[in-house]
């Protein structure tokens, strides 16, 4: 992009990440974990199962229930939250689990439960992308089977610039934030919200600079997975 | 790309393992003409298809695996044992009392309380039903001694190694008798020191299973 761009408020190029880094099994009590950190966010992900259903009657005979939990600590924001699940959260834990499900292959694991719970111990901005990068690195992590990881990023306009990565600043002054999340080898896309106005070509322009977003983060889940199994941090494909 | 030989490379989720006509054996899907992964593991590609080692995930019963197991429950007819899988095994009170079983005349505290340790086979599971193992056959039956350590279940082959070669290594060397459950729990006998032993070896081949010169840092590691 050129230079001529108006300046991002972190001083950011209109194409850039916040930094981003990802460790994979960081709780030993879970069957599969992953700590994100997307610029300030800091979320912990961690995966238990397929195990019993419980309550018994949410069982389905042909395949696995996935329950996700998206939770956002107390001290996580700028004044403290409620530690009650908020409707937000209720939300957010929805879209999570539709974005996670076309990637578990839930037929596998009949009469189970995979649980995924997602704290958010730090707060700024596309935490539900930064959440779902962290939650499919912690299902690959347990060992479920999956179609595909999955990788989560937003796009947006601030300032009348379409921008990679809205963060919390400028999800306020910005108009527009788009999450999307997609499965990166057959781009699939599993999570696709807009909230503000966009349009035509800046939504086209949006969506595309979403994707090389999102491929960003899929190279970073890999090299995540890759140093804690094959103890190397080069877990891209050769091609 | 090479078919005939074993060709093994390290795969994640989503990764396309070979093109082609190739026969999905474990842990892949076909789509297209694709072989794709579905774990995180090694691949191995051979004459008679592609499949992938899982290098983490839960165990799955089969038939006719030995597991050790704990029991967690029981009641008027049944165990229910915690093999370390989703479900628990059901050892049915007929499978340990024989055909006349019943549950008024046998005390099922006498065969196996709450705590104890067992060694079982899986008698049948077909992810409909629980799994029911049962504890009659040479080897099978209650712990009395020894120590307990777990690994995750896929890698209990590089455990066994070929032919049984890394257990005999392991058992000459520290003088540790090792039981393995397919299900990743693995009962250990011996003196204090020999049982530490082994323990380090296995949580070696847990943390680098992937690699391919485990015997010679195995014999390193115990022979420190």
């Amino acid at each position: 992009m050129s230079k001529n761009n108006i300046e991002r408020i972190s001083g950011r190029a209109p194409d850039e990440l916040r930094n981003v880094s990802i460790k994979a099994g960081v709780i030993k009590n879970a069957d599969g974990s992953a700590l994100i950190e997307f610029g300030k966010n800091k979320i912990m992900a961690a995966v238990f199962g397929p195990k019993e259903v419980h309550p018994k009657h949410m069982m389905v005979s042909d395949r696995a229930i996935i329950k996700c939990r998206y939770h956002m600590m107390p001290f996580s924001t700028d004044t403290r939250k409620r530690p009650n699940i908020s409707r937000r959260e209720i939300e957010i834990s929805k879209v999570i689990r539709e974005a996670l499900q076309p990637a578990i292959i839930m037929e596998d694991y009949p009469r189970t439960a995979i649980e995924i719970y997602i704290e958010i111990l730090q707060s700024d901005g596309g935490s539900r992308c930064a959440a779902i990068n962290a939650a499919s690195t912690a299902l690959a992590d347990a060992g479920i089977n999956m179609r595909d990881l999955v990788a989560a990023c937003a796009a947006g306009k601030v300032n009348g610039q379409v921008v990679l990565d809205v963060d919390d600043t400028e999800d306020k002054t910005g108009e527009a934030d788009m999450p999307i999340a997609l499965l990166p080898n057959t781009g699939l896309i599993t999570l696709f919200q807009l909230d503000g106005n966009l349009s035509k070509e800046e939504f086209d322009k949006a969506l595309e600079l979403g994707k090389t977003g999102c491929d960003k983060l899929y190279k970073l889940q890999r090299d995540a997975l890759s140093e804690k199994y094959f103890n190397d941090k080069n877990g891209n494909k050769e091609e | 790309m090479k078919t005939n030989s074993v060709e093994r490379k390290y795969v994640m989720p989503g990764d396309v393992v070979i093109e082609g006509d190739h026969n999905p054996l474990a842990n892949v899907i076909k789509s297209g003409n694709k072989i794709i992964s579905t774990k995180i593991g090694m691949a191995e590609i051979s004459y008679n298809g592609v499949r992938v080692m899982p290098l983490s995930g839960t165990y799955i019963p089969r038939m006719d695996d030995v597991v050790i197991g704990k029991v967690a429950d029981m009641n008027g007819f049944a165990w229910e044992v915690d093999i370390n899988s989703w479900f628990f095994g059901i050892l049915t009170g007929s499978a340990v009392f024989g055909r006349q079983f019943s549950s008024s005349r046998d005390s099922m505290k006498s065969a196996f309380n709450k705590g104890e340790c067992l060694i079982a086979k899986i008698l049948s599971f077909d992810r409909t039903r629980d799994p029911l193992i049962s504890v009659s056959g040479p080897g099978l039956g209650k712990i009395k001694e020894g120590e307990i350590t777990y690994i995750t279940s896929s890698k209990i082959p590089r455990v066994i190694g070929k032919k049984g070669a890394m257990i005999k290594l392991i058992e000459e060397n520290t003088g540790c008798r090792m039981t393995i459950g397919q299900n990743g729990a693995i009962l250990l006998k011996g003196t204090d020191e020999a049982r530490t032993k082994a323990r380090n070896a296995i949580e070696l081949i847990g943390n680098q299973a992937h690699i391919s010169d485990l015997n010679d840092k195995v014999i390193s590691l115990i022979s420190k």
